[in-house]
């Protein structure tokens, strides 16, 4: 075994990441990758689960059974997502139940968009649309993360994901190509979520104090305000396809730049929510804590059961 | 009754008939046959598996990357063993 000093096992690591190569769980890494690692991975693991709750909210209300089972899908693989994640952060030694225990405590940060209230069943249409089309052009590049178990659980993800999008450009098309209730619908539930939706790939790339780093480490692969324009340059052509407006004075085709121009997000209110202030944080929260405690005696009687029957096998 | 952490459990998933075992990742579960059930939900809802393994992560041992130069360095001198090692004349074909 080499012995060497804390400067060149840095250096040894960083010539890896230059070099395109994955790092895997038992690997030498620097303290700062693997917490940067744990805090982002299980931020993302808790965007996931939460993210259950505001869909969730419309199962029992779909309006049709296809409508219902899609639903279900969808929700279904949004905790598979979670629990690929928090496989992947335990593979850094992070403790599962501490994790999830910061989460339920209110320490732990997940997506600010999934604090906002699903009001209507448009809402189910624009989520979809919007809110999974962001994830996925935050998550197509962490497919090439430097990190392996990230890196192939985003693999997973990004192939479910799509499913989740189109199903929801499909809710909010139909809609827009319905009764003038059903389009006034989709373009209110647009009105509310489009700028939650752009505020999704976090602070202006000034202002971002993890992006120089992780970009180093090729954790973050493109920069926030990359993916951010990315996503407003694909989605506002969908709007316009289907006859929805987007709620922006200010946005136009740059000819230049081949690029839209839009205009200045309300930081002030991403702020508020990230903190704890926004619509549902607190009804989030609860909801999982809820979970949580209500669902200890199902772990109590899987363990009874597994005992029981490790009983019956040895007898 | 006991509110013990359920073990770790490594997951390996055939794709289809004629394809090894392959790793896809971990999950929580009170005991192998609950693993089971679980990685079914988890790792093939899309029909990704014909037959899956369970391998609680404890009982895996795995070589030290430290020590990966030490421990394959033995190959990277028999080049001897890879078939464009020779030179097979022109003419000669089949081999």
């Amino acid at each position: 075994m080499k012995n060497l000093s804390l400067e060149e096992k840095e250096r040894e690591f960083q010539a890896k990441i230059d070099a395109d190569q994955k790092i895997e769980p038992n690997d030498w890494m620097p303290d700062e990758y693997r917490k940067t690692l744990i805090r982002q991975i299980s931020q993302h693991a808790h965007s996931e689960i939460v993210g259950m709750l505001p869909e969730g909210n419309w199962i029992t209300r779909a309006p049709n059974l296809r409508r219902k089972a899609v639903l279900l899908a969808k929700v279904q693989d949004e905790a598979g997502h979670g629990l690929y994640l928090y496989s992947a952060a335990e593979t850094l030694g992070s403790d599962r139940e501490k994790t999830i225990d910061d989460l339920n405590a209110g320490i732990a940060k997940y997506s600010s968009i999934f604090n906002y209230p699903t009001v209507t069943w448009a809402d189910m249409g624009t989520i979809g649309w919007l809110v999974d089309g962001a994830a996925i052009m935050n998550q197509v590049p962490l497919c090439r993360c430097s990190y392996g178990p990230y890196a192939r659980a985003m693999v997973r993800v990004c192939k479910e994901e799509s499913f989740h999008q189109r199903q929801g450009f499909e809710i909010v098309m139909k809609l827009a190509q319905g009764t003038p209730e059903q389009k006034a619908l989709a373009q209110e539930s647009l009105n509310r979520w489009w700028w939650p939706a752009l505020m999704m790939f976090g602070p202006n790339d000034a202002n971002s104090k993890h992006t120089a780093q992780s970009m180093k480490w090729k954790i973050k692969r493109e920069t926030n305000d990359e993916l951010r324009q990315k996503f407003v340059d694909i989605t506002v052509p969908q709007a316009e396809m289907i006859g929805l407006t987007i709620p922006d004075a200010d946005l136009k085709w740059n000819e230049e730049r081949q690029s839209y121009d839009f205009g200045a997000i309300n930081w002030d209110e991403f702020m508020n929510v990230v903190q704890g202030n926004g619509p549902c944080n607190k009804e989030r929260i609860a909801a999982r804590r809820e979970a949580k405690e209500n669902g200890l005696w199902v772990r109590e009687a899987a363990n009874a059961f597994a005992e029981k029957r490790k009983a019956r096998q040895a007898s | 009754m006991s509110n013990k952490e359920w073990p770790l459990w490594e997951v390996f998933i055939r794709s289809k008939q004629g394809l090894s075992h392959k790793h896809v990742g971990s999950l929580r579960a009170a005991d192998a046959e609950m693993a089971i059930d679980n990685a079914r939900d988890v790792y093939t809802r899309r029909s990704e598996g014909i037959s899956i393994w369970v391998v609680e992560s404890k009982l895996v041992t795995a070589s030290d990357p430290r020590e990966a130069d030490a421990l394959f360095d033995p190959a990277d001198s028999k080049v001897y063993r890879h078939p464009t090692f020779y030179d097979v004349p022109d003419g000669i074909s089949h081999m």
